[in-house]
C-alpha cells in the first residue's frame, strides 16, 4: 500500500486545489502543499527503514535506483516547499492553485516514475511528469516564458514519443520470452533470450527520448530557455529532480542491456553522448552572462558526466549514481540562491545583478561556494563523484576519455567563475539597497549545501549501500 | 478481416500522403480526423477474435483521435481567427516527395527487421511511415497548430506499432497512453491558443527572443 499511496497522496491533493472555486486567486495553499510535502518525505522514510513488497503484480517496486531518485526528489520537494514560504512574501503567481497544483501532480507524476517497475508505466510518468511542469514555465504569462514553454513542451514530447515507440520496440523483443511483458526484474531474468536486433533498437530510442528530457546534448536546446524563464525554484526541482527521473529512465534500460551482455554496443554510445553534453556545454558556458542560463547549461554538462559514468561501467556506474545525488541537491541549491537574486535585483543576469557581497551577503556567500560545488572541488560530493567516474575511464583503459573529460571540466570552471565571480563581487548598481534575506529564502539552499558538503566526506552507511547495489544493478562495481 | 485490415492501413498511408499536401488548415485538421477513425477500426481488425478490450480500445481511440481533438483543434483556429492557408516552409510538392520517400524507406525498414510472425505484414512498415511523416509535417510548417498536428501523426504512427503488441501490452496502459496524449495535445492546445494572443500570429518562427 506505502508505494501506492506516495504515488497517488500529492496528486490526491492536487485534484482538488486545481478544481475546487475556493482556491481561485493568487493565493497559494502553503499549507497543504507543506503537509503533503512532509507526509511524502515520511513514507519515503519509512522504506528506508522497513523496505516494501512490490505491489499492484510487480508494477511498482522500491529497488536501490528507484530508491535514491525517490529520496532525492522528496527532500527536494520539501526544501523547494520551505523555500516558497519565504518567496511568495515576495512575489505572487498569477494562479496560485496552478502553482501548488502542479508542484503536487509534478510529485506524483515522479513518484511513479522513480517506482515503475513496469517501462510502459514508466514512460506514463514520464509524460506525466512533462505535463505537468509545462504550465509551470508558463507562470509569468510574458511573450519569453511562452516561447519557452512551448519550445520546451514541443521538443519533450517529441523526445518521449520516441520514447514510447522504444518502449514498444522492448515489447518486441520480449515477444516468445517468458516472464511478464515489459515488467524490469522479468526482462533483466530474462535479458539474454530477448530479440538482440529490436534490444539494439529499443536501446536507442529509449536514450534518445529519456535523454531529449534529461537534456543531453544535442537535444538540450529547450533545456536553457525552460530554466531560463520558469521560476526559479522551478528550475531548481526541474535541474534536481526531474532529470534524475529521466536519467533513471535511460538507467532502466541499461540495466536490461548489460543483462543481456550487449554492454560493447551500449557503452560507446553512452560515452559518446556523454562527451559531445561536455564539450557542447563548455562551449556555451563560455561568456554567459545570465546565471540561470549558465545553470542550464552547467546542468547539460552534469547529464553528460552521468551517462559517461554509466557507459565507462565498472566503478563509473557508482560515480553516476553518487553524481545523480550530489548533482540533484547542488543544482536545487543553486537554482534557490539564484530565485533570491532574482527577488531582489529582478534579474539574474550580470548586467544589473552586481556586487551581491554588499547588498546579499548570505545569497552571494552561498552562490560563490556553489560556484566551488558545482564545478566539482574538494571537498563537495561533486568532487568525489566525479573523480570516481575520472577513476572508470582510467580503469576501462581509455585514458584520453579521462583527458578529454578534464579538459572540459577546466574549461567549464573558467567560464562558470567569470560570471559568478563578476556578479557576488563586482561593484553594485549605484540605486541599489541592501535586502533583507529572509531566513525561509537562505534555510534551504543553506541545508542542500550543508548535506553536498557532508557527502564529499562522509556517505552514511545505508546510502552506500544502496548505492553500490544500483552500481552492480547497472552492470557496474562498488569501489 | 485481415483484408479489411489492409485496406484501412493502407487508407491510413493513403491519409498521411494527403494531410502532406493539403493547403489548408480545416482539411489539414479534417484529414487527422479520417485518420483517428481509421486507427479506431484497427484494434478490432488485427485482434485474433473480436474481445471487450479491442473494442473498448477503439471506442477509446476514435473518442479522443477522431472527435475530441480535433474539434478542439477547430475550435483553436477558429477562436484564434487564423490564417487559412499553411504556411509550409517546403513545397507542397517537395514535401509530398520526401513523404514518398519516407514510405518507401519504412517498407526497406521494415523487410530488413526481424518481426515477430505477424497478422499483419502491413502493420509495420505504415507505422514508420506514420511516425516518419508525422516528423516531416512536425518540422517542415511554420504554424504552431500544423506542428501540432505533426505532432499527432507522429504518435498515430506509434500507436500502430504499438499494435503489434496488443496481446502483450495491457489495456490499462493502452488507456494511459491515450489519456497523455489527450492531455498533451490539450496542454499544446493552450499554449497555441496563447502564442495567437502575444505575437498575433501563430507562426512558430517568430518564437526568436530566447537565444544564446
Amino acid at each position: 500500500m506505502r508505494l501506492l499511496v506516495i504515488c497517488g497522496l500529492p496528486l490526491l491533493v492536487a485534484v482538488p486545489v486545481l478544481v475546487l472555486p475556493a482556491f481561485r486567486g493568487r493565493r497559494v495553499p502553503v499549507a497543504l502543499l507543506a503537509a503533503a510535502a512532509l507526509a511524502h518525505l515520511g513514507l519515503v522514510a519509512s522504506l528506508w527503514v522497513a523496505p516494501p513488497p512490490p505491489e499492484l503484480g510487480g508494477w511498482l517496486a522500491a529497488d536501490p535506483l528507484g530508491m535514491i531518485v525517490l529520496t532525492l526528489t522528496s527532500v527536494l520537494f520539501v526544501v523547494t516547499v520551505t523555500y516558497t514560504v519565504g518567496y511568495l512574501r515576495h512575489e505572487k503567481p498569477r494562479s496560485g492553485r496552478v502553482f501548488a497544483g502542479c508542484l503536487l501532480a509534478f510529485l506524483s507524476a515522479a513518484s511513479v516514475v522513480a517506482l515503475a517497475h513496469h517501462l510502459a508505466l514508466l514512460w506514463v510518468g514520464m509524460e506525466a511528469t512533462t505535463l505537468s511542469v509545462a504550465p509551470l514555465v508558463f507562470l509569468r504569462r510574458d511573450r519569453r516564458s511562452l516561447e519557452a514553454t512551448w519550445k520546451y513542451l514541443v521538443i519533450s514530447s517529441v523526445g518521449i514519443a520516441l520514447a514510447l515507440l522504444g518502449t514498444f520496440f522492448l515489447a518486441s523483443a520480449q515477444e516468445g520470452v517468458p516472464g511478464r511483458p515489459l515488467v524490469l526484474p522479468d526482462l533483466v531474468a530474462h535479458a539474454r533470450e530477448l530479440h538482440p536486433a529490436w534490444l539494439r533498437a529499443a536501446f536507442l530510442f529509449l536514450l534518445v527520448g529519456f535523454g531529449t528530457k534529461m537534456g543531453l546534448a544535442p537535444m538540450h536546446t529547450w533545456k536553457p530557455d525552460a530554466y531560463g524563464e520558469a521560476p526559479s525554484l522551478v528550475s531548481g526541482l526541474m535541474a534536481g529532480a526531474l532529470t534524475g527521473c529521466a536519467f533513471l529512465g535511460v538507467a532502466r534500460v541499461t540495466e536490461v542491456v548489460m543483462a543481456a551482455g550487449l554492454g560493447s554496443f551500449a557503452q560507446p554510445v553512452l560515452v559518446g553522448f556523454g562527451l559531445v553534453s561536455l564539450a557542447v556545454a563548455a562551449v556555451f558556458i563560455i561568456g554567459q552572462s545570465d546565471v540561470k542560463r549558465l545553470l542550464a547549461y552547467s546542468s547539460v554538462e552534469h547529464m553528460g558526466l552521468l551517462v559517461l559514468g554509466l557507459g565507462l561501467g565498472g566503478v563509473g556506474a557508482y560515480g553516476s549514481m553518487l553524481h545523480l545525488v550530489n548533482n540533484g541537491l547542488a543544482k536545487g541549491w543553486m537554482f534557490l540562491v539564484t530565485g533570491n537574486i532574482v527577488l531582489a535585483t529582478g534579474s539574474s543576469t550580470a548586467a544589473r545583478a552586481r556586487g551581491l557581497v554588499r547588498t546579499l551577503p548570505a545569497s552571494a556567500a552561498l552562490l560563490v561556494l556553489g560556484l566551488f560545488a558545482v564545478t566539482g572541488s574538494p571537498p563537495f560530493g561533486l568532487f568525489m563523484s566525479e573523480f570516481t567516474i575520472l577513476r572508470a575511464a582510467i580503469d576501462a583503459g581509455h585514458p584520453w576519455v579521462a583527458v578529454v573529460m578534464l579538459l572540459m571540466l577546466a574549461i567549464i570552471f573558467v567560464g562558470m567563475a567569470a560570471l559568478v565571480l563578476g556578479i557576488a563581487l563586482g561593484e553594485p548598481p549605484s540605486a541599489s539597497l541592501p535586502v533583507r534575506e529572509s531566513p525561509w529564502l537562505v534555510a534551504g539552499p543553506a541545508a542542500l549545501a550543508a548535506t553536498v558538503l557532508m557527502l564529499g566526506v562522509f556517505i552514511p552507511g545505508p546510502l552506500q549501500e544502496v548505492l553500490a547495489r544500483a552500481a552492480v544493478a547497472l552492470g557496474g562495481s562498488a569501489p | 478481416m485481415r483484408n479489411a485490415a489492409q485496406l484501412v492501413l493502407l487508407l491510413v498511408v493513403l491519409s498521411d500522403l494527403a494531410i502532406l499536401g493539403t493547403t489548408r488548415l480545416s482539411s489539414c485538421i479534417r484529414g487527422v480526423a479520417a485518420q483517428g477513425l481509421l486507427l479506431g477500426l484497427l484494434p478490432v481488425l488485427v485482434a485474433p477474435q473480436v474481445s471487450v478490450h479491442a473494442v473498448a480500445l477503439g471506442m477509446g481511440t476514435v473518442l479522443v483521435k477522431a472527435i475530441v481533438l480535433p474539434w478542439f483543434l477547430a475550435r483553436a483556429i477558429r477562436e484564434a481567427a487564423v490564417r487559412r492557408e499553411i504556411e509550409p516552409m517546403v513545397g507542397f510538392i517537395a514535401s509530398q516527395l520526401l513523404g514518398a520517400l519516407a514510405l518507401a524507406l519504412a517498407f526497406a525498414i521494415a523487410a530488413r527487421l526481424p518481426l515477430p510472425a505477424l497478422q499483419q505484414p502491413l502493420l509495420v512498415p505504415a507505422s514508420l511511415a506514420t511516425v516518419m511523416i508525422g516528423f516531416i509535417v512536425l518540422t517542415t510548417r511554420r504554424k504552431a497548430i500544423t506542428q501540432v498536428v505533426g505532432y499527432l501523426i507522429l504518435e498515430n504512427g506509434i500507436y500502430l506499432f504499438g499494435l503489434t503488441q496488443t496481446e502483450s501490452v495491457p489495456f490499462l496502459m493502452e488507456l494511459g497512453v491515450l489519456l497523455d496524449v489527450f492531455v498533451g495535445v490539450f496542454v499544446m492546445g493552450i499554449v497555441v491558443f496563447h502564442i495567437n494572443r502575444e505575437f498575433d500570429s501563430l507562426d512558430s518562427t517568430r518564437l526568436r527572443e530566447l537565444t544564446d
